[in-house]
């Protein structure tokens, strides 16, 4: 029971690291990012590329190197995500909204074969694993290496909800989620700051990718695919463009998927998850902690 | 309307030049249709013909798609599931109950029919957005789940799947008269007054209600539809292959329907046609590009909507604009 919950627990973390970058994007331009789920990939692969030209480490070096790739890799994967934006969205973003959905389907389409035509259609093995010593506790059994990864999650979004609630950036994030034209009049150099939420967003999805690819080992160019739809998941369940609910969402995915894996059996797990998602939006289209939103006219 | 785009309007503006009123001339139907025709007898090899055959189903994928994104406006991007939902059901009415194909095409209707309201009737009434990404998950659920139940086979699928005609040829011709139907049927519905309706809710929803028009229903109407032709096809897809498994339907699937949609032309039927069969005939003419195939036709999607968003082949209303 406590080990479901903590399995649950550490995947929805996961989940809620990518979910946050897909609600900030959506909440500041109303643009769900296909290519959000790629990013996390681009990252994981990023990060690989980092570690294998550093070379071999001894194991116990593994663990502070894997930090500072983490950095690197964030820095690396924020920069495409503004890229991206710059190349694909930009361009688009006073079209109709069926034109941008359908520029973030090609944006994943290439980012996906792109990668799979630089680094070939093979699974890659991740160069450092973090494996090792577990500890019991209240039954569960838990890794150190979970707990970091955990530990670094969680670091990673309370900066980020400080970012959005404490900061003059995180008010220009606000202030354009609610009036991009008045926030240009009002002195915010909205494309700027648009840039800075997809930068922001895609390393957390980057550091995401490094550290799904430290700990399960493998990564391939359509990994991000599914992770992508889960956290969108994640982000309705919660209530997409809030931060603190996103949070929420992603650590609810996990634990439902968790408790629906033992009930139904893994074959069933990602049916699970989406089935969770048409029921939320019948039920509750703003998810847990999203507010009503009207379309304006 | 204003505000909308600018690069709409400048496309919408051009006057008519020559080629494309010779592409708006309405012979082209006919010259496609003659074209398909006749192409056996150019080339009636077994692999031409299956080629072709699969180029004409997707044809009808692609139009099924085109009432959906094109004429609605509605991004679905699990539009494959529909496809799965008619190639299994009449797979496995076929093979269990040794029913002939075609008595299960009734089937097939009432089946999608209910699975397109099974996931449209939830997700319309939100914002659109809502619908592309759910049409996904409802892609992905329903591979997964022909991947896991006794009753589709699991992984390996169903085979054995009885033939509509022993002949290739005639199962050719077969195909793409109903292929022709369902494009002529899939353009007088546009024409007709739901059609209007529709592309009054894609060009502006709140106005399209304001003035009387049911959005909803007039949402899930082209849902509907889009689903019965998927479904239609899938009937298609099973009798070429007389063997289906979960791995035809992935979301890749999805991605190329929408892809010959949107490079064609959203909501112009001769583009929509071209588009498709481009597209399904293009990685059988480029084999040594395979690996960059789909990284080319991402590229594509975004430069598309970015230079030219009506396609290579766009619609011309002929309503007063």
């Amino acid at each position: 029971m406590t080990q479901l919950v903590w399995n649950g627990l550490f995947v929805g973390s996961f989940y809620a690291l990518v979910a946050l970058g897909y609600s900030m994007v959506y909440g500041i331009i109303k643009l769900l990012n296909f290519a959000h789920g790629d990013l996390y990939m681009l990252g994981a692969f990023v990060g690989f590329a980092i570690l294998g030209a550093v070379g071999g480490v001894s194991s116990s070096m593994a663990l502070p190197l894997l930090l500072v790739v983490l950095l690197a890799t964030m820095v690396l994967t924020g920069l495409a995500g503004v890229a991206l934006e710059r190349i694909a969205y930009r361009p688009l973003r006073r079209a109709p909204r069926l034109s941008l959905l359908i520029t973030a389907v090609g944006a994943s389409f290439a980012l996906e074969y792109g990668m799979r035509a630089a680094a070939g259609a093979d699974p890659r093995v991740y160069p450092v694993r973090l494996g090792g010593t577990s500890v019991e506790v209240l039954g569960a059994r838990l890794t150190l290496q979970q707990l970091v990864l955990v530990g670094v999650a969680v670091v990673l979004m309370i900066g980020l909800n400080l970012l959005i609630t404490r900061t003059r950036e995180g008010r220009a994030m606000r202030a354009i989620a609610l009036d991009p034209r008045t926030s240009s009049l009002m002195g915010i150099d909205v494309n700027a700051v648009i840039s800075r939420t997809f930068f922001l967003g895609s390393a957390l999805a980057g550091a995401a990718g490094v550290m799904a690819g430290a700990y399960y080992g493998k990564i391939d160019f359509l990994m991000g695919f599914l992770i992508g739809l889960k956290a969108f998941t994640a982000a309705v369940i919660g209530g997409i463009g809030n931060i603190p609910g996103t949070m929420l969402g992603g650590l609810l995915l996990g634990l439902l998927e968790s408790f629906g894996t033992f009930w139904l059996g893994g074959e069933w797990r990602d049916v699970f998850a989406f089935g969770v998602l048409i029921l939320f939006l019948t039920v509750r289209p703003t998810g847990l902690l999203g507010e009503r939103v009207t379309e304006r006219v | 309307m204003t505000g909308t785009t600018k690069v709409r309007r400048v496309g919408a503006a051009k006057p008519p030049t020559r080629a494309s009123k010779l592409l708006q001339n309405r012979w082209a139907g006919i010259a496609g249709l003659l074209i398909a025709l006749l192409a056996p007898f150019v080339n009636a090899s077994g692999y031409a013909l299956s080629v072709m055959t699969s180029a004409a189903i997707f044809v009808m994928l692609a139009a099924g798609l085109n009432i959906v994104v094109g004429y609605c406006g509605l991004l679905d991007l699990g539009y494959v599931a529909f496809f799965a939902v008619g190639a299994y059901t009449s797979g496995v009415l076929s093979t269990r109950l040794d029913l002939p194909l075609l008595v299960t095409v009734p089937a097939v209707i009432v089946v999608t029919v209910i699975a397109g309201i099974i996931i449209g009737a939830p997700t319309l009434r939100l914002r659109s957005d809502y619908l592309a990404i759910v049409t996904l998950g409802f892609g992905e659920i329903i591979r997964i789940t022909a991947n896991n139940l006794d009753v589709t086979g699991g992984p390996s699928g169903i085979y054995g799947i009885p033939h509509l005609t022993d002949s290739p040829v005639v199962f050719y011709y077969v195909t793409v008269v109903i292929v022709s139907l369902a494009v002529l049927g899939a353009a007088r519905l546009g024409r007709s007054r739901l059609g209007r309706a529709w592309r009054f809710v894609r060009e502006d929803e709140d106005a399209a209600e304001a003035m009387g028009v049911h959005t909803y229903r007039v949402k899930l109407a082209a849902y509907i539809a889009g689903a019965v032709w998927g479904g239609l096809a899938g009937v298609l897809f099973a009798a070429q292959l007389s063997a289906i498994s979960p791995t035809s339907f992935t979301f890749l699937q999805s991605a190329l329907v929408l892809m010959a949609v949107v490079l064609g032309g959203m909501g112009s039927i001769p583009g929509v046609v071209i588009g498709a069969v481009v597209i399904s005939i293009l990685p059988e003419i480029l084999r040594d590009l395979a690996d960059y195939r789909f990284f080319i036709f991402g590229v594509l999607l975004i430069a598309v909507m970015i230079l030219r968003p009506q396609g290579l082949w766009p619609s011309r209303s002929k309503e007063v604009s």
